[in-house]
């Protein structure tokens, strides 16, 4: 690991005998931390979202559901129910793809390019970046459980404890995802065709809002393409951790996928051979 | 990456939750079976046969005996709980539904549907003691505490028949809403309350008098009104709450028994029948005839804990310590 002095301007003694990887995983979570803290709007519009489908949404489905029981249900559960652990993946699912916006827009802007120029190597900045947008989606997630307990939806104490680690690998790997999909977009015009060809199909083909079961009923092609959609097994990560209990296939595709779409971004963001080559 | 759930999830499930130990009988109408339920371990412990279309169940107070309506065959069935085996029949008249053990452990009142008659029998000569001809299609059975009065239901004549246990002749009747499924004494034998399952409601009777006290009504949002059907209910110990199973609109309705207003509604399993308190009353367990399982409520929190598979149309329910 580098360990080496590294000047920072208006800051003398900052990064002396710092490791300079820390330095810049700070300055990118901070550069992120203080973006989306300017951005109220951002934390109300994504909490809106969940919100409206489960107050709405949900509440016009309450006796839909409940005729079987899958793990990690014990007994019936509403509908309301069913779905918040979906609503979680629906913020980091939107979250990733907010920071997939940013990272286009950075790149327009210029600061991307200033930031891969720094001496270090690319996978670190681009995981930095990851973490950092991880963060702050993982925390509004947490806001939205809080309001989801306010309305009476109830988790148990070590469930809310252990969904962090679930909700960070499953917001790691959407974010990933939206890294690889911002090498792959030129301008920010190009977004829209994000939301439609991934954010929409990615959602409504998961688990999130109808257990697998259900879309076998409708049809079992359509379970098994909900079963093949990392986003299914991010959102089954989130719901047994919810109930305090593991899954280990979600956890083993949600983190294959990680590495997949992170290995993938790194290479889209290498100037020599990916994307970023062709768009220069 | 570390994942603490992987790790912690044996061990939570392996810990058993908090419950003295007993067992819950559970008869099954269409199985002609009785499941038994292991009341910490949660699952069904026991399989056992009975005659045809077993539904009400109840056990003598030493719990040495379990007494089953064998509705189809038309006969109560004394069974010994240890073993499991059938001890002997007892005459019970046509189409036994639901009966009801007095204090004395001696007398079995028996409510005969196809025949308008509750049927009393001595479970130690096996004989019938007396006949008692009472409304269309009777169900619902009830003894006060003392001993003194039995109550019959009748589903078609929409009354409650109050009998004179030392005459076994009808001394009252009172009308209560349609189709009256179950009753029960309450607060030491004060009030009666009566299930009504088409009325949707429960009719609450000061006993001294006769005369209706209370009327308790259900909604439950997002559910149509026809679908609350009122049938079983139990109460705590205590007397200060009722539950009170609503048939197909599958939830349990927790009642203030002091203020006859409902706190809560439960979430159970598909077309909620009947009701029994785990011994140490800290569990109750509800019957679900079409979802064919039990689900079962934690008192404390009122929240149900886990449903679980019986055998087909799980109809009565008995606890066992």
């Amino acid at each position: 690991m580098t360990v080496e002095a590294f000047p920072v301007a208006g800051s003398e003694t900052v990064g002396f005998l710092k490791p300079h990887p820390f330095i810049a995983l700070r300055a990118i979570v901070h550069r992120e931390t203080l973006r989306f803290l300017s951005q109220r709007g951002r934390l109300i519009a994504s909490l809106v979202r969940p919100l409206v489908w489960l107050f709405v949404f949900a509440a016009g489905f309450r006796a839909a559901l409940g005729l079987s029981i899958t793990p990690p249900y014990q007994t019936y559960i509403t509908y309301e129910i069913y779905i918040v652990p979906g609503l979680v993946g629906m913020i980091l699912l939107f979250s990733g793809m907010q920071s997939s916006l940013s990272l286009v827009y950075d790149r327009e802007m210029g600061s991307m390019r200033l930031l891969l120029t720094a001496p270090l190597p690319r996978w670190w900045l681009l995981g930095c970046r990851l973490l950092a947008g991880s963060l702050i989606a993982v925390l509004q997630a947490y806001a939205f459980l809080a309001i989801a307990a306010l309305y009476g939806i109830r988790f148990p104490w070590l469930g809310y404890l252990l969904a962090a680690p679930a909700m960070a690998a499953a917001t790691m790997m959407l974010g990933a995802l939206g890294l690889l999909l911002s090498s792959f977009i030129r301008q920010l015009e190009n977004f829209a065709g994000v939301m439609n060809f991934v954010i929409f199909p990615m959602f409504f083909l998961s688990s999130a809002l109808y257990p697998l079961w259900k879309m076998a009923e409708a049809s079992p092609r359509l379970r098994d393409l909900c079963a093949l959609n990392p986003f299914t097994h991010a959102v089954e990560l989130i719901r047994f951790a919810l109930y305090a209990k593991g899954n280990a296939t979600a956890l083993a595709v949600t983190l294959a996928a990680f590495v997949v779409f992170g290995l993938v971004a790194v290479w889209g963001y290498d100037p020599a051979r990916g994307m970023t080559a062709r768009k220069a | 990456m570390r994942f603490p759930a992987l790790l912690i999830a044996p061990l939570l499930v392996a810990m058993p939750l908090q419950a003295g130990a007993g067992e819950i009988w559970v008869t099954n109408e269409k199985d002609d079976t009785i499941s038994v339920i292991d009341t910490v371990r949660l699952e069904v412990v026991r399989t056992i046969p009975t005659g045809e279309r077993p539904r009400g169940i109840t056990f003598n107070s030493d719990r040495s005996r379990v007494y089953i309506c064998a509705s189809d065959s038309d006969t109560v069935q004394v069974m010994d709980p240890a073993t499991g085996k059938i001890l002997h029949d007892l005459p019970s008249g046509e189409d036994p539904e639901q009966f009801v053990l007095a204090p004395d452990d001696r007398h079995l009142w028996i409510a005969n549907e196809d025949d308008a008659v509750t049927t009393v029998v001595d479970v130690e000569t096996r004989q019938v003691v007396a006949q008692v001809n009472v409304g269309i299609e009777p169900e619902g059975m009830a003894v006060s505490p003392d001993g003194k009065i039995v109550i019959t239901t009748s589903e078609t004549t929409n009354m409650a028949h109050w009998i004179d246990t030392e005459t076994k002749k009808i001394f009252a009747n009172t009308l209560v809403d349609a189709r009256p499924r179950h009753a029960e004494f309450a607060k030491g034998g004060a009030e009666l309350w009566v299930s009504s399952e088409i009325g949707g409601t429960i009719t609450v009777f000061d006993v001294a008098t006769q005369a209706e006290k209370a009327k308790i009504r259900f909604e439950i949002t997002g559910i149509k009104a026809d679908l609350v059907q009122p049938v079983g209910f139990e109460f705590t110990p205590d007397g200060k709450t009722a539950f009170v199973a609503l048939g197909p609109a599958n939830h349990v309705a927790v009642i203030d028994a002091d203020t006859f207003k409902v706190r809560t509604y439960v979430l159970v399993g598909r077309r909620v029948w009947h009701l029994a308190f785990s011994p140490d009353h800290k569990q109750l367990f509800s019957t679900n005839g079409v979802s064919g399982d039990v689900t079962i409520i934690d008192i404390a929190s009122l929240e149900p804990v886990k449903s679980i598979k019986v055998g087909r149309f799980p109809w009565g329910a008995a606890a066992r310590p």
